[in-house]
């Protein structure tokens, strides 16, 4: 179960200590039959073409990497790069593992997809792999998420996805990913299950990343072609972790700072949060080992942040891993701070970003005015914020 | 050999198949679990499963999933799960078998949990979330302090993964007779007959069945192709209305030959 750097995961998917499969034997034959068709895949020039030419004209790539110019000068430290996710098809990074999940789907002969969703958007960006496909389409969201993130419901729908309340448990993400992996069981020969993060059992924390690391990869390009040297800082928010490994990956050889930014809701000591390396433990929940927050006879907690989509108990095995490995430090920014760096980038860039970006924009709000003014942060926006519109203007008590 | 081996080598010789009732411990309180345990014994009942309740019972469906909130809400823990086999030790030599989650054995730590799990009197573990293939440091120690791991087969499963939780199983081999989750309405499939044929091609172990299985009919159905019939979600059902449980599970025992 050792791995050396650069050679993880292992064959049966673990970072380290972390990963693995902890699933119901029904599933094992359809996680086997996944990677395989991953691995071939993964080689093959057709598949490939189709989805080079899918990441380019139908989701919008490469993304810009732009110069937050006005956000740097108000911070008076490091020049603030954003990479624009946000400005994908559908809105947020979602959709690059959405799409490409949807093709390997159709390409292994199934007939269905289904997803969990949190904020909504990688609901949204498999509803929109569905319908691009010609897949049918379900989506589980919990009814919490569901009065949270009302437009994006209506969006799934307008797309021809079917979306299933579920109502159990926290009624959030963790147990809308319990009602996916139910379905899975019981429909497992004709239905793919899309995850929408780096998370449970392999080869799902290694597909999605592979998917999602095009995002550092265009960003390197971009910054070397534009300041002729690579950033001295990464900053991403960290709920499953896809976007966060999907920006840091290209960049680990490279030895530079990168910070991946957890929800602090109300504050570590509320008990009210969704940082997992603050406040969690090692355990093993949907489907691999990683790091959780549970209660001394290994339930699994509540969580809360303000931004559905960070808000989930767990985290992908490779964070822990690199985290070990010291390449990756973990921080968290509160409600408030992300509700001010909401506002901070909206005014001063004219960009609103969402929620859970809003967390990574805190922390380089924190970060840049102590660093030198030659210094370069690339901070993934990894998406817009209209879906956020209706909750913030809540939460400020502002009627629509 | 385990008090599980022991019972379907008994029930083997006298030509019969074994009756084994899942309950989900703590549902509605420890002390009617105790009371359901007799109840079970009395009825006929050869094995018992008690479910350790966890917050995110992924296999299972409705019923044992409201079960598992129920329990959880009264405060039931794995410790205090333990504490009440110990207690049914005082009263009953019936195999238990405990069918829990990974998540609460891992944070009680694989060696304690073994250790207090035997002591207290349990037969055998069901973890359905702990595939062989990440079981190496749990199935060591559980055969050196002769806890019977039993894992799960399905009707997808092919015969790569049929040889391997053939043999990493022991006291019987848990076939899952729906391609689902606990609860779910039974068909008896054809995949089903061959697995089950392809299971017993390569082991001499018992094969119970379970999944799906509440009417006597399919009880009878099933025990003429298993060693054994799992029922659980029908028998949970039962204790959430707050029924008697005697009368259906004598029934289950009438119907299973």
């Amino acid at each position: 179960m050792k791995n050396k750097p650069g050679k993880y995961p292992d064959r049966k998917g673990h970072f380290g200590q972390y990963g693995g499969r902890f699933v119901p034997e029904t599933l094992m034959p359809a996680l086997i039959e996944l990677e395989t068709a991953y691995n071939n895949y993964k080689k093959d020039r057709a598949f490939l073409n189709e989805l080079k030419a899918l990441q380019k004209d139908f989701i919008g790539r490469p993304t810009p990497l732009y110069f937050a110019r006005n956000l740097t000068e108000s911070l008076g430290g490091a020049r603030i790069y954003l990479k624009r996710e946000d400005l994908c098809h559908t809105g947020a990074h979602k959709i690059n593992n959405a799409i490409a999940q949807s093709l390997l789907a159709r390409r292994m002969g199934k007939t269905r997809i289904i997803a969990e969703t949190g904020a909504g958007q990688h609901g949204v960006a498999t509803a929109t792999g569905a319908a691009l496909t010609g897949l049918e389409c379900e989506i589980y969201m919990g009814s919490e998420d569901i009065r949270r993130q009302s437009l994006n419901v209506f969006r799934m729908r307008l797309l021809g996805a079917k979306v299933t309340e579920v109502d159990v448990g926290s009624k959030t993400l963790k147990d809308a990913i319990n009602e996916a992996l139910r379905d899975w069981t019981t429909n497992v020969r004709n239905t793919h299950y899309v995850l929408g993060t780096v998370f449970g059992p392999h080869p799902y924390p290694l597909m999605v990343r592979d998917y999602q690391s095009v995002i550092g990869r265009e960003a390197r390009q971009q910054i070397l072609k534009t300041e002729h040297k690579l950033p001295d800082c990464l900053i991403a928010c960290v709920g499953g972790g896809s976007n966060s490994i999907g920006l840091f990956h290209a960049f680990l050889k490279d030895n530079i700072r990168m910070i991946g930014v957890e929800a602090g809701g109300h504050g570590i000591k509320s008990g009210r949060h969704a940082a997992r390396f603050a406040g969690g433990s090692l355990g093993i929940f949907q489907g691999c080992k990683s790091y959780l927050l549970q209660d001394k006879d290994g339930n699994v907690l509540g969580t809360h942040s303000v931004s559905a989509g960070l808000d989930y108990a767990s985290v992908g095995p490779e964070h822990c891993y690199l985290r070990d490995l010291k390449k990756i430090e973990y921080t968290y920014a509160t409600d408030t701070e992300a509700l001010k760096a909401f506002e901070v980038l909206s005014k001063t860039e004219g960009i609103i970003p969402a929620l859970e970006s809003a967390h990574a924009i805190a922390e380089g709000i924190k970060t840049a005015p102590s660093m030198p003014k030659s210094s370069i942060i690339i901070i993934n926006l990894s998406g817009r914020g209209d879906k956020d519109v209706q909750e913030v203007a809540r939460i400020k008590g502002t009627n629509l | 050999m385990s008090r599980i081996r022991d019972t379907f080598n008994i029930l083997r010789g006298n030509g019969k198949k074994a009756l084994i009732p899942y309950i989900m411990a703590g549902d509605p309180s420890l002390d009617a679990t105790k009371q359901y345990v007799m109840d079970l014994e009395a009825a006929g009942a050869d094995i018992i499963e008690l479910g350790v309740p966890f917050s995110d019972p992924l296999a299972d469906g409705p019923t044992i999933q409201r079960a598992a909130e129920r329990a959880l809400t009264n405060g039931t823990t794995l410790k205090k799960v333990l504490g009440l086999v110990r207690e049914i030790r005082q009263v009953s030599d019936i195999p238990l078998i405990l069918m829990t989650y990974y998540n609460p054995v891992f944070k009680m730590g694989i060696g304690p949990f073994i250790k207090k799990a035997v002591s207290a009197g349990v037969d055998g573990v069901i973890i359905p979330d702990l595939i062989p293939d990440e079981a190496e440091d749990f199935i060591k120690p559980a055969r050196a302090h002769g806890l019977d791991t039993i894992y799960l087969l399905a009707p997808t499963s092919t015969p790569e993964r049929i040889s391997r939780v053939v043999k990493a199983s022991t006291g019987f081999i848990y076939y899952v007779s729906i391609t689902g989750i606990t609860g779910s309405a039974l068909t008896i499939e054809k995949p089903m007959k061959d697995t089950l044929n392809s299971i017993k091609g390569i082991t001499a172990k018992p094969v119970a069945v379970g999944f799906g299985i509440s009417r006597p009919e399919e009880a009878s159905a099933i025990s003429k192709l298993a060693d054994g019939v799992i029922v659980g979600s029908a028998i949970v059902k039962l204790i959430a209305q707050g029924k008697s449980i005697k009368n259906y599970v004598k029934s289950l025992r009438k119907a299973i030959r």
